[in-house]
Formats: C-alpha cells, structure tokens, sequence
C-alpha cells in the first residue's frame, strides 16, 4: 500500500468514519484504487459498502477521516463536486426517472446546458462503441432493467470519469447480459478508467478484479488478491464464520395438486407494469417450483394474481377444486395458502406496528384464537404465537415487541415468513424471499422452504437469486416478459439454459 | 358589439382566473408538491388586490399586491411543507381556510365599497376586427398574461434543462436528491410561483371581472382550479379547454337564467362544475394514461438524509 505512493494512487481513503446515531456504519476505513485497476469491494448486506461510496460520491459526509483525490485531501461536498473531479456512479436502486425519456434521463445528470438533440447523438456513439445498445427516444418506464443499467453507465461514461463506481451491477442482468457488462469494464480498464466494484457475488469479484477490499460490520477486515482466493475463502472472509449450504435430499416426491393456473392473462393498471400473458403452472404437495427471471418481467403482477391482491377470471386460478381468481387474499389464505409477498417494509410488513399487531394482520381472518369474544383480540394468544414465530426463527431484536422497521432485513424477513411457515399452510407462495437478506438468516430461511416442503406443502418461490432457485427448487421455470417458459426438473437445467431463457430466447432455441 | 362578441368576451373573462391558477398549481405537482390551498391564496389575493387598489387608487399596483400577497401566502405553506415536513393536504386544507377567514377579516370594511378595474388593452385597429376583434385585441391585461403563462408554461416545462429537473422532481425525488439537486430549493420555488398565479387570479376576481369586495368570493374557484389540473391529466393545454368550458357553461347558463329557461337556477348555477367536472373525468378515464402522467411523487414527504 505504501509503495503505491501519492503521485500513483487516483483515490485514497483514510480513518473514513460515518456513524448514525451512534451505530458506525463505517469504522475507520482506509483504502485505495490505483488508476486503471478494477477494485472490488466486498461485503454483506450492512457491511457498510453503500455507505462508504455514498461518501466517496458526495451523497454522505465522513464523520471522520479524509477522502484523497490524485494525492490531494479533498471535500466532497456534493454528488456535482464528486462529477467535477471524475467520479461517475452507478446506483444499485436505480435514480432513473420513469416518467422521461432515456436521453431526457442522461441530460439530467449533465451539469451546465445541453441541447437534448446533441446529446442523445452522443450517448447513441458511446453506446455503439462499447456495444451496449440504446435507444435515446424510449421511455425509461417501459424498458427492462438490464436496458435501464444500460442507461446508467452510458450516463456515467458520457462525463469521461476517472473513477466509475458501480453498486451491485448484476444483481438486476441475466448470466449472459453480466458477461456483456464485464467486457464492456475491460475496455475501460484498457483506456485507463478505474472501476469500483461493489458485490457479493464471489465468483463474478474472481473474474473480474484485480484487488478486492472486504468490508465486516463497517471495518476493513482485509485486502487480498481475489484471483488467488477460492469463492470459499472469499466468503469465509466476508461473513466471518462458516456459512451452511442448504442441500436438497433425494428427489421430491409430487402430491396432490394444490394450485392450478390455466392460461390465465392479466393487464396491470400500473402503466409501467408487465401484462401477464397465458400463464399455465401447477403446484403440487411436496414439491418446491423456483421461478426464475430478470426482475421487472412480471414477478410482482403474478405474485399479486395468485395472492388475491388482484383479481383475475374466476377460473384461471383454482386452489384444490375451488376457482379462486374473483376471491380476495383472506378468502384464499382461509383455503390453506399462505404468502409472502416481496418488500419487507411497506408491503409485507407495516413498519410503524409491532412484530405482534404484524402477525395478527395476516393472520387475523384464518386463525380464529386469536380473535375472542365479540371481535376483541386475544392479546396473550396473540403473544404466545409472535414469541414462537420468533424462537422457531431465531429473529434477532431489540426488546419484547419492537417495530418491524426497527428489526434488521435479515431478521424481519425470517419473521415474516416464520409468521406463515408457523401456519403450516398447504401451499406457501414467496416472492423473493432473502432480497437483501444477510447470509446466515438467507440459509436459514431456505432451509425453512425446504422443511415445508418436505412435510407436505406446495411451494412456489420467486427470486431473482439463481443460485438460490438452484438449491432449493425441484423444478424450475422462468418468467420473461410476462410469459412463463415451461417448468422443468432442477437437475435438467445448467445456469446457461436458464440464463439464455431469462433474456427471452424461446425454448426451443434453448 | 354584437350579443355574439360579448359572449365570448366574458366567457374568456370567466375562464381567465381559472386558467391563472391552474396553470400555477400545474407547475406545483409537476415539482410533486400538492398544495390544496388554491382556494385560500386565490380568496386572499383578491382581498389584498381590492384593497391595495382601493387605497392607492391604481389597479395595477392591487393586482402587484395580490401577487406579492398571493406568493407570501404560499411560503407559508412551503416553510410547513418543506421545512418541516409536514403533512401537505392538511396543511393546503389550512391554508385554505386560514385564508377565507383571514380575507374576510381583513376585508370587512370594504365590502361594497366601489372598486377599482384594470383598463381593457385596446389594440388600435385589431380590435375593430368584428367578432374576433374585440375578444383577441381588446381584452384585459390579465387575459394575455394568461396566454403567455400558458405557453411559457409549456415552453419551460418540455424546453428547458430546469423544466426538465422540474418534472423529475415530481417523477422521483430521491432519484434527483441522488443526481445532487436541490429537491427543495426547487420546490419551494415552485411553490412560490403557484401562489404568484393564485395571487393573480383572485386580483383578477376583484379587479376585472366583478370590481368589487365580498366575502369568499372565490366562490369555489381555487377548487376547480385543483381539479382541472388533475383531470387535465397535468398538460397545460387540457387546463386551458377545462378552463374556457367553465366559462362558456357559466356564461351560458346565465344567458339561459336571463331568458327564463325552465330550470331551477340554483341547477343552472351548479351547471359549470358540474359539466366541467363531467368532461374532464370522460377524458382522462383512460386510468392507465391518467397514472402514466401523474407525478409519481405527488404529495409525498422528503427530507433528504444527512
């Protein structure tokens, strides 16, 4: 580190520390990108790794310790300032705007005047050049989300940066779309932009970067060299203590049918949203059905058909015998399904109520000992359950019956689905369900799925995790612009025939 | 002039007011802002304008008070808003009727006092043009300032680098607060701005199209006002065809009551809210295109982290 003295490095970080209230996001953070390298930094969900970019980015101010720029201590004061040095980022939650056009998205990122026309020229060459194809006229809102990342990075080159830091940039792509972008970062290595890399996806950090800097609970734990690392070692460095795998046991076997869905069509009212075309998919006792896909290609709109949240012709969903597509969630829940919808906070969950009055929401219809006499709730009951929801779990908390917001993601997320896996239902239908999930609590929870599966429930889960969908499905299906691929046996597929079918190719090609 | 010209003289004359605070309260929401207090800056503007008018005997400079009056109103609710972060439809609703209570206070001693009225612009020759003439060329003041606002409107809205910001404010402003700019500096004054054209709407009440003083005579106005933004799905040129349709049926049933139509007059009197509101939910019942328009952050809270 040293040797690579102040004339060599482009960006120095030291004694970088961001507390709020009272809790250091960042501890103490020294480190530094030499110009022309790809620096990964590594790290699980709440290590600290956005909170440090956000800093770097002018978003955040340090509490503590000193941001070097080309050997010069500098103050950034703001996203504009971190520009004018040479700083482009690429948010992981997109900060598109899904009302205006692509061009119109880029201009908004540019400082000064600019004429859209000339603009849109520009960004058009940009993108011939490093093959990322654009159209400058479309609507951000009705582009898929690999399109939209698109947007983003050429928004980013257009400003020539130094330093081009990306957030999580494969989360949202396909295998082959990821590919696309990693050679896309060589050539900018070639021409001597240094890249920031933030992800816990090892194998991609293996590839990918030259040095990677690894981030535990707001400290740098160590830097190495990731191509002389395993994806083992990585992630035993990352999370700090062994991580159990989930592992399937022998071939599920297929019960009764739980779900059926025929050739069922829906147009969401949401004009950016993703119209479901002739999905037909069956759920049967014991069996876990992972659907895979890009996300924005549906998921949402046909976690909301089969919950009730939205209602559909009467016939294209039956539950056992029952058409259910008029029946609302209550209605569906009372007929032994449970669901877990995406969206921890603001849709699964309330964040303001507490972990109980939580659990009696979704609860509230199908378990009548929580409700007594004449309507009134059963507060003992009530905390009888919620405190074994969270033993069986194991969620972490701050005191007896905090707010759900209060709990960390992973935490709240294995109440959540603990709050419907305690229910026993006969069919579970998740949407992602360890999104921003740390890794111990994301093992947990899989390994839950698994269990209820194996006792004889039907499960569906939606992810976006293809790694995930690989371990605890038995069969497989991908969603790509609103149609559903056929479903086929996990062992039949290789993350390349799924990858090629989640950027939209037709199963016969695959 | 004959009786064809005069009615479209007031009809323009009724649909002007409209117009002003519309297009003001249109610039608002684009930013994302939604400020229910129209009604209250508008009833206050025309307070202020009669007034300042009646004491220094010049219209033009009641209808600078209005506007001045108008904006100072509208900071409140954006020091509430924006500042504090507070709730923004209770705060519009109070601002509401703050401003009727507080017109009718302060205007008490005007009521019925004669008041002043903003000279008609005749264009020498143009506006002896029959039938067209007199409604394009010889209008009030406030008339084509409402033109102009409308296409200046437009023209900064879907033109320029900060209408662009402006509308990207309102699409989402946590996007914007994370490309560095100033969600707030932009909304507050935006802000401003709508309660300038409130100002100036209710000036246009009191010192053009009824000179004179009463109490609440906003008569609901700064409502439609609020409505013809959102059944105009937000597009300027929609707010004006609300607008001139709300004039026409209030010029029109008033010629009907004067003939002595059949109908109950409190119906005929309720008949420009009514059909407004009528048409305007026709043409924005296509619901996917309505929320397509919306600004997506309309009405909702930020405070930027620290």
């Amino acid at each position: 580190m040293t040797q690579q003295a102040a004339g060599q490095s482009l960006l120095r970080l030291s004694g970088i520390t961001k507390r709020f209230n009272e809790i250091a996001a960042n501890d103490g953070v020294d480190f530094e990108i030499v110009p022309g390298e790809i620096h990964a930094l590594v790290g699980e969900n709440g290590a600290g790794k956005s909170t440090l970019v956000k800093m770097i980015y002018g978003l955040l101010q340090p509490d503590e310790g000193e941001i070097h720029w080309r050997g010069q201590a500098v103050a950034v004061a703001n996203p504009k300032a971190a520009r004018a040095l040479g700083v482009g980022m690429v948010f992981q939650h997109f900060s598109l705007f899904e009302a205006l056009t692509a061009a119109e998205n880029i201009a908004m990122a540019m400082d000064g005047k600019v004429d859209l026309a000339t603009l849109a020229e520009e960004a058009q060459a940009l993108a011939e050049k490093f093959g990322l194809p654009l159209d400058a006229n479309a609507m951000v809102g009705d582009l898929s989300v690999g399109e939209r990342q698109r947007i983003e990075i050429i928004r980013c080159l257009l400003q020539k940066p130094a330093l081009l830091i990306l957030d999580e940039p494969t989360s949202v792509l396909t295998p082959q779309e990821a590919d696309r972008m990693f050679e896309t970062l060589a050539q900018l290595k070639q021409e001597g932009t240094s890249v920031l890399y933030i992800s816990h996806r090892l194998d991609e950090v293996r590839r990918l970067c030259d040095r990677a800097t690894i981030l535990r609970g707001g400290k740098v734990v160590t830097q190495c060299v990731p191509a002389e690392e395993s994806v083992e070692s990585l992630a035993a460095m990352m999370v700090g203590e062994q991580v159990h795998t989930a592992q399937r046991e022998g071939s599920a076997i297929k019960g009764e049918r739980r779900m059926q869905i025929r050739n069922l069509n829906y147009k969401p009212l949401n004009p950016f949203g993703v119209s479901l075309k002739n999905i037909t998919l069956d759920l049967h006792a014991g069996v876990v059905v992972g659907i895979a896909g890009v996300a924005g290609n549906g998921q949402s709109e046909l976690f909301e058909c089969m919950s009730g949240e939205v209602l559909v012709e009467p016939k294209a969903i039956l539950l056992g015998d029952t058409p259910v597509g008029q029946l609302g969630i209550n209605a569906r829940r009372k007929l032994g399904s449970a669901f877990c919808p995406e969206e921890r906070n603001g849709h699964a969950a309330v964040g303001e109520l507490s972990l109980s009055q939580n659990l009696y929401l979704s609860r509230q219809s199908t378990d009548s000992v929580l409700s007594g006499a004449a309507g009134v709730i059963d507060l003992s009951a009530l905390s009888r359950v919620t405190q074994s929801v969270i033993q069986e779990m194991d969620v972490r908390k701050t005191a007896e019956d905090p707010p759900a917001a209060s709990l960390s993601g992973g935490n709240l997320q294995k109440f959540l689905m603990g709050r419907e896996l305690s229910r026993n239902p006969q069919l579970l239908i998740i949407n992602q369900p360890t999104w921003g999930v740390d890794a111990m609590a994301a093992a947990h929870i899989r390994k839950a799925i698994m269990a209820l599966a194996k006792s004889g429930s039907a499960v569906l889960v939606i992810s976006q995790d293809l790694d995930e969908l690989f371990e605890i499905s038995d069969y497989l299906a991908v969603l790509h612009d609103g149609h559903l691929s056929n479903v086929m046996p996990t062992e039949q597929c290789t993350f390349s025939t799924i990858g090629v079918l989640m950027g939209g190719a037709s199963e016969d090609v695959a | 002039m004959g009786i064809a010209e005069s009615i479209l003289l007031t009809i323009a004359t009724a649909a002007t007011p409209l117009l002003i605070a519309a297009m003001g309260e249109l610039v608002v929401e684009r930013s994302g802002v939604l400020n229910l207090g129209v009604e209250g800056m508008m009833v206050m503007g025309a307070a202020t304008g009669f007034m300042a008018a009646a004491v220094t005997g010049s219209a033009w400079i009641g209808l600078l008070a209005a506007i001045v009056m108008g904006a100072a109103f509208s900071l409140l609710f954006a020091v509430l808003t924006q500042s504090v972060a507070t709730n923004q439809v209770a705060t519009g609703l109070a601002l509401t009727l703050l401003g009727l209570g507080l017109s009718g206070m302060i205007g008490e001693h005007y009521v019925g006092m004669a008041g002043q009225k903003l000279p008609s612009l005749d264009i020498p020759f143009l506006s002896d043009i029959p039938l067209i003439g007199a409604v394009l060329f010889g209008q009030d003041p406030l008339f084509y300032a409402s033109i102009a606002l409308t296409v200046g409107t437009m023209w900064f809205l879907f033109k320029t680098k900060t209408g662009l910001t402006l509308r990207a404010i309102g699409d989402n402003h946590g996007s914007a607060h994370a490309l560095g700019v100033q969600v707030q500096r932009y909304r507050y004054l935006a802000i401003l701005f709508g309660g300038a054209c409130a100002g100036a709407a209710g000036a246009h009440l009191s010192l053009v199209y009824t000179p004179q003083w009463v109490e609440n005579m906003t008569a609901g106005r700064g409502w439609i006002a609020l409505a013809l933004v959102v059944f105009a799905s937000w597009r300027p040129w929609r707010i004006v065809a609300g607008a001139y349709l709300f004039g026409g049926v209030t010029i029109g049933q008033l010629h009907a009551q004067a003939i002595g139509v059949p109908i109950p007059s409190q119906l005929l009197t309720a008949l420009p809210y009514i059909a407004t509101i009528v048409v305007l939910v026709l043409i924005s019942r296509n619901r996917r295109l309505t929320l397509l328009n919306t600004p997506a952050s309309l009405g909702k809270p930020f405070v930027p982290d620290h």
